[in-house]
C-alpha cells in the first residue's frame, strides 16, 4: 500500500530559492520497516534535492525490483517516477536518458539489483557515462524477498538464518571506478552529515555519479553477525574525502587547512568544496582508489566518502552528439524526410 | 588487378585451345528445357567468396530488363567457406514466390555442394561449371545440358592478385550468362557503374571480367540457350529491395529517435539501415549534430529496456530482433503491457527453437509473441507481407504504439527481410500528421481537476499520459509493474486489479479497429474454399490459386495483417466451407490463436504447414489442398 501524506503546509515553514518547503520534496508513506536504512537515505535525498532547489517535476526517478527500488514512491510525489523490473533500471534510465536529456535522473538500486541480476546493466551503465546518479542501498541481503545472502556480502559473515556467505564479494564501488564512473562515493545511510552533502555534490556533476550507501536491513541483517549492521558500520567507519557544496554566488567563507582542501568549479558555476580528512588521500586517482577500499577492507574498515571525482567528464550524449533539444521534443519536421526525399531513395531501387 | 594495363586487356582474345577442357556436351543440347521469361536459375557457391553481389547484379539485370524477379539467398550461419545459394526466379506472370523443384539452370561454383547442385538440375536443364577440373563420370548426367567454362583457369591467367582471382570468378559466369539467357549487356555495364560509384577503378575491371564470361560463352555454346530473357515492360513502377533496409527506413519516417539493439541474425539489418539512413537525413543541418540515438546494448534485455524507457519519456523508441532475443525481451514486453508504454519491436523470424536454423526462415513466433510474457498478456502484432509493408507497417506502428500506448510487434521473417523482393514502391503523404495519442500537455493539466493515469474517461480502454518534465504539480505519477488503482497507486484490491485487467482488454478491442485491416479477396460467389494466410506466405498465393483453378477449384483469400483481430476473419471463416490455414511453422500458431480467439467451429480448420526453414512454395500449398480433396472423395466414397 501506498499512503497519502497530508497536504497541509504550516505557513511558516522555510522555503527555498524556487519558494518550496522541505514538504514540497517528499512522496507517499513509507511502507518499508520501521529503521530501515533505506528510508534514511529517502530524507537525505529529499533534504539534498530541497537544498539544491532542484524543480521536483524536472526530475526521474529509477527504479529495479527490490526494497530499495521502493524508495522512490517515498519522495518527491512531483517527479515521475519508473519502478521498473529486477536488474534492469540502468537499460530503462539509458533509454529515458536517450530521448530527455533534460531531466535529472535520480536512480536507486539494491545491492541484489544491482549486483547480481541486474550486474551487466550496471557495467554498462557506467561504460556509457550517462549522466545520471546511481545510488545502490547496501544491505547485504535481498531485503524484499526475506534475508538471502547479497553478493556484496562479506566472504564468511552470516545472514540471519544462519547461511554463511561462501564466495568472494563483489565491491561496487571498485567495479565503478574500474570501469571508468566519473564520480565515485560510499556513504552510510545513518550518516546523514556526511550522506546529503555527497548526493547534492553527485546531482550537481554532470556524467555518471555512482554513490554505494550502506544501508542496514533492520529485519534481516542486523544481527551480531553482520557486517552491515548499524552498529557494526558505526564502529568500523572511516573516511577518505567529504564534500561541502557552495552553490553559485555563495562566498566562500568557510576556512580550510590549505592542502587538505580543494575548491572545484562546477558547469553550472557552483562550487564544490572536498575536504580530505585522510590528507593522504587522492580523489583523482581511480587505481589508488580501488586498492584503498582494499586496504581498509584488510584492516577491517569501511572506507567512505567521496573516492574519486574528475569534474571534467564526458557523458553519453557529448559522445554520441545529440542534438542540444531533447529528442522527445523534436516534431515531425525535424524527423521525416517526406515524399520527395523518399521518390528518390525508391529509384535507388529500380 | 594485375599488371595487364587496361587495354592491352581489352585487345585480348580468349583461345580456346589454350583455356577449355571441352565440356561433355559442348554444342549439342540434348532435350532441352525450353522457357522465355519463366524459369528458376539456382547459383551454388561457397560463403565469403564475394558471390552475394554478383548473383544479386545478376537478378537486378534481369529487373531492369523490365521482368519480374525473385531472389531468395540461401546461406550457412558461417563466415567463410560453407555452401550458400541463391536461387532466381524469373517469372513474368509474376510468380514471385519461391517455386520449389529442380531448376532449368544450375550455376555449380562450390565443388563442395556439385554433387548435390547437378543432381538439382531440372531434366532437359543446363549445368554451368567451372570446367577447370574435369568432372568425373558419376557427375555426369545423361539427361542434362553442361556448360563447362574454364572460370579458374581464364582468373589464373588473367590476375594475379588471390583475391580477384577469387571475386572475378562470380562476375565472369554472370558474363556468361549474359550470352547463354540473351540478356542487355548494356544493363550488366550500367549496374556495375552504379555499383562501384565513387570506387570508379574498379568499373573497368568488373566491366572486363563480364566480357570475359560474355566472349566465352559465345564462343563456345549456341547463344542463347532455349531457356531465355526478352526485355518487357512488367514492373508498374515496382522496386526492388529487401524488407529489413524498409523496415529501417520506415522506422527513420515514423519518426523513430532512441534505439536499443543487439546484433542477432536476420535482424541487425534493420538497425544497421535505420543507422545508415538516419546519418543521411537525420542530421541536424545546423550544428552536425544527431536527431536520435543509438546503442548497441549489452543484451536484448538492455536492448529493450532501452526502448521502453525512451517509450516511457515520450520519444518513438525501437529495437529489433530475432529468435533467441525475443525469448530474452519476455519479461519486459510483459511490463510494458502492464505500466501501457508505446514501444515497437521488430521481430524478424528465424527457424526453430533455441539457437535453431539461424539463417532459415520461418513464421514461429506468433504464438510466443502474441502472448508474450507471464500473466494474462496480449500484445498487438503487425505481419508485413513484403518490403512496401514493412515500410509502412513500421511508420505506423509507432503511430499505433503512441496511441494505444502498449508494445507493437511487427512479425517479418527472414525471407522478407534478407531477401529482396520485388514490391510495390514506398508511399508517403505529406499530409499525414503523427498520431502521438493522449498525452496531455502543460495546458491541458492545467485545466484538468482530477488527474488519474489510469481512469478511463473516453471509455476506450486508453487513458492519458503524461510525460516527465510537463508540468510543476500535476500529472506526475509513480509508473510501475506492480497492480495499481487509477491514481498509479499501489494496490493489491482484487476489484481494482480486475478492473484494470478488464480495462485492459477493452484497449486490445481498440486495437483490433486500429490495427491494419485484413486483405479479403473473394469473388460476388462465395468460393468453397477460404485460404487464410499472412506474412511471406503471401508470394505464393497468386500462383497457388492460379494453378487451383486449372483443376477446378476456386478460393477465396484473406491475408491477416495484424493481431487482435477484429469480426471480419470470423465472418470469412463462417462464410467458407472449406478453410486452410496457411503457415510457416510446425504447431499451426496462427490456427491455435484463430481458435483461441474467434468464435468459429475448429473443425473447419485445415493446416497447411511448411517449416523446412525455407520459403513457402505454392507446390507445397498446392499439393496440400489437393491431397485434402482426394482424401475427402475417397472416404466419401468409402462410406
Ligand atoms: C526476475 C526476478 N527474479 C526474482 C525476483 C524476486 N526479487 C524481488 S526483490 C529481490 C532481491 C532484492 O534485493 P536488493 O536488490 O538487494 O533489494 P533490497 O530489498 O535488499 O533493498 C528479488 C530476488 C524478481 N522480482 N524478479
Ligand atoms: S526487509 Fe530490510 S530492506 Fe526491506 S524494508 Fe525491511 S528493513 Fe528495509
Ligand atoms: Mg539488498
Amino acid at each position: 500500500m501506498s499512503f497519502q501524506k497530508s497536504t497541509f503546509h504550516h505557513p511558516r515553514l522555510k522555503v527555498n530559492d524556487l519558494g518550496l518547503t522541505y514538504r514540497d520534496y517528499e512522496g507517499a508513506l513509507s511502507t518499508l520497516c520501521a529503521g530501515c536504512g533505506h528510508d534514511s537515505i529517502t530524507s537525505a535525498i529529499i533534504q539534498a534535492c530541497y537544498e539544491l532547489s532542484i524543480e521536483p517535476h524536472k526530475v526521474a526517478k529509477m527504479s529495479g525490483i527490490g526494497c530499495s527500488s521502493k524508495a522512490p514512491n517515498y519522495f518527491m510525489s512531483k517527479a515521475h517516477g519508473f519502478n521498473s523490473v529486477h536488474g534492469r533500471m540502468p537499460s530503462v534510465t539509458t533509454g529515458a536518458n536517450m530521448a530527455n536529456q533534460a531531466l535529472l535522473y535520480l536512480a536507486m538500486s539494491g545491492d541484489g539489483d544491482s549486483a547480481s541480476i541486474g550486474f551487466g546493466q550496471f557495467a554498462h551503465v557506467v561504460r556509457r557515462q550517462l549522466n545520471m546518479v546511481y545510488m545502490v542501498a547496501n544491505n547485504g541481503v535481498y531485503g524484499l524477498t526475506k534475508g538471502q545472502l547479497a553478493a556484496t556480502a562479506d566472504k564468511g559473515v552470516k545472514n540471519k538464518a544462519g547461511e554463511i556467505s561462501l564466495f568472494n564479494d563483489i565491491d561496487l564501488c571498485s567495479m565503478a571506478l574500474q570501469l571508468g564512473a566519473s564520480f565515485v562515493a560510499r556513504s552510510f545511510s545513518g550518516d546523514k552529515k556526511q550522506l546529503v552533502p555527497l548526493l547534492k555534490a553527485a546531482m550537481s556533476h554532470r556524467g555518471f555519479a555512482f554513490i554505494d550507501i550502506i544501508s542496514p536491513c533492520v529485519t534481516f541483517n542486523n544481527h551480531p553477525a553482520s557486517t552491515r549492521s548499524y552498529d557494526y558500520v558505526h564502529d568500523h567507519i572511516t573516511t577518505a574525502a567529504v564534500t561541502d557544496f557552495i552553490p553559485i554566488k555563495t562566498e566562500i567563507t568557510t576556512d580550510c587547512n590549505v592542502g587538505d582542501c580543494e575548491d572545484i568549479c562546477l558547469h553550472d558555476g557552483s562550487i564544490m568544496r572536498i575536504k580530505k580528512l585522510d590528507s593522504e588521500y587522492d580523489t583523482r586517482n581511480a587505481h589508488k582508489a580501488i586498492m584503498d577500499i582494499e586496504e581498509h577492507k584488510k584492516k577491517g574498515e569501511i572506507l567512505t566518502g567521496l573516492l574519486y571525482f574528475k569534474p571534467t567528464a564526458s557523458h553519453f550524449h557529448e559522445i554520441n552528439n545529440t542534438c542540444d533539444t531533447p529528442l522527445n521534443q523534436l516534431t515531425q519536421d525535424a524527423l521525416c524526410p517526406g515524399a520527395r526525399i523518399l521518390s528518390g531513395i525508391n529509384d535507388s531501387f529500380r | 588487378m594485375s599488371k595487364h594495363n587496361e587495354k592491352s586487356l581489352h585487345k585480348q582474345t580468349l583461345h580456346k585451345q589454350t583455356l577449355s577442357k571441352k565440356s561433355p556436351n559442348n554444342k549439342e543440347l540434348p532435350q532441352a528445357c525450353q522457357a522465355i521469361n519463366e524459369f528458376v536459375i539456382r547459383f551454388a557457391n561457397t560463403n565469403g567468396t564475394g558471390s552475394a553481389s554478383a548473383n544479386n547484379m545478376f537478378a537486378k539485370a534481369i529487373l531492369r530488363m523490365g521482368i519480374p524477379v525473385s531472389a531468395k539467398n540461401i546461406f550457412p550461419s558461417n563466415i567463410q567457406g560453407m555452401p550458400t545459394w541463391y536461387e532466381v526466379r524469373i517469372s513474368e506472370k509474376n510468380y514471385l514466390g519461391r517455386r520449389g523443384g529442380d531448376s532449368e539452370l544450375v550455376v555449380a561454383m562450390n565443388s563442395q555442394s556439385i554433387n548435390d547442385d547437378i543432381n538439382s538440375v531440372k531434366v532437359g536443364g543446363y549445368l554451368l561449371y567451372d570446367a577447370t577440373k574435369a568432372l568425373n563420370s558419376e557427375q555426369i548426367r545423361g539427361d542434362i545440358n553442361y556448360l563447362g567454362i574454364p572460370i579458374s583457369a581464364i582468373c589464373l591467367k588473367e590476375y594475379s592478385n588471390p583475391r580477384q582471382r577469387q571475386l572475378f570468378k562470380n562476375v565472369i559466369y554472370v558474363g556468361a550468362l549474359a550470352a547463354l539467357l540473351d540478356m542487355d549487356f548494356a544493363i550488366l555495364k550500367d549496374l556495375v557503374k552504379d555499383q562501384f560509384k565513387g570506387k570508379e577503378k574498379l568499373i573497368t575491371p568488373n566491366i572486363y571480367a563480364l566480357e570475359l564470361g560474355y566472349q566465352y560463352a559465345k564462343q563456345q555454346f549456341i547463344c542463347p540457350l532455349p531457356i531465355k530473357v526478352e526485355s518487357r515492360d512488367l514492373l508498374n513502377n515496382r522496386i526492388m529491395v529487401d524488407g529489413n533496409t524498409a523496415t529501417g527506413l520506415g522506422a527513420v519516417y515514423g519518426g523513430a529517435t532512441v534505439v536499443g539493439w543487439y546484433p542477432i541474425t536476420p535482424s541487425t539489418s534493420v538497425i544497421e539501415k535505420f543507422a545508415s539512413y538516419c546519418a543521411r537525413l537525420r542530421i541536424d543541418p545546423a550544428t552536425g549534430k544527431k536527431n536520435y540515438a543509438i546503442v548497441q546494448a549489452e543484451d536484448e534485455l538492455a536492448a529493450i529496456g532501452m526502448a521502453i524507457g525512451g517509450g516511457w519519456n515520450g520519444a518513438r523508441a525501437f529495437t529489433a530482433t530475432s529468435g533467441p532475443g525475443i525469448s530474452l525481451m519476455a519479461e519486459f514486453l510483459g511490463l510494458a503491457y502492464f505500466t501501457e508504454i508505446p514501444v515497437v519491436l521488430v521481430n524478424v523470424q528465424r527457424a526453430g527453437p533455441s539457437t535453431g536454423m539461424p539463417t532459415r526462415t520461418q513464421q514461429s513466433d506468433v504464438l510466443c509473441c502474441a502472448y508474450a510474457s507471464h500473466g494474462d498478456t496480449k500484445q498487438v502484432l503487425l505481419f508485413p507481407q513484403d518490403p512496401h509493408e514493412c515500410f509502412e507497417l513500421t511508420a505506423q506502428a509507432f503511430d499505433l504504439a503512441d496511441q494505444l500506448q502498449t508494445p507493437v510487434i511487427i512479425m517479418s521473417d527472414l525471407d522478407l527481410g534478407m531477401n529482396d523482393h520485388l514490391s510495390t514502391e514506398f508511399k508517403w503523404d505529406d499530409n499525414k500528421k503523427y498520431q502521438l495519442g493522449k498525452v496531455l500537455s502543460t495546458e491541458q493539466l492545467d485545466e484538468l481537476e482530477v488527474y488519474g493515469r489510469y481512469l478511463d474517461t473516453d471509455g476506450d480502454g486508453i487513458c492519458y499520459r503524461t510525460l516527465a518534465g510537463t508540468h510543476a504539480d500535476k500529472g506526475a505519477y509513480f509508473n510501475r509493474g506492480t497492480s495499481r488503482n487509477k491514481f498509479a497507486a499501489y494496490t493489491e484490491k482484487s476489484a481494482d486489479y480486475i478492473d484494470n485487467m478488464e480495462r485492459l482488454t477493452k484497449k486490445l478491442t481498440t486495437a483490433s479497429q486500429l490495427v491494419p485491416q485484413p486483405i479479403i479477396k473473394q469473388g460476388k460467389k462465395i468460393a468453397k474454399i477460404g485460404l487464410i494466410y499472412y506474412g511471406t506466405s503471401s508470394h505464393a498465393i497468386t500462383e497457388t490459386i492460379d494453378h487451383l483453378k486449372e483443376h477446378g477449384l476456386s478460393a477465396d483469400t484473406l491475408r491477416i495483417r495484424a493481431f487482435p483481430f477484429n469480426g471480419q476473419l470470423e465472418h470469412f471463416i463462417s462464410k467458407h466451407q472449406e478453410i486452410f490455414i496457411i503457415e510457416q511453422n510446425r504447431d499451426a500458431q496462427m490456427k491455435s490463436i484463430i481458435v483461441n480467439e474467434c468464435q468459429i467451429d475448429p473443425n473447419k480448420l485445415n493446416s497447411i504447414l511448411h517449416f523446412d526453414g525455407l520459403p513457402i512454395t505454392s507446390r507445397f500449398i498446392e499439393q496440400a489442398i489437393l491431397t485434402h480433396f482426394e482424401q475427402q472423395s475417397s472416404t466419401q466414397q468409402a462410406s
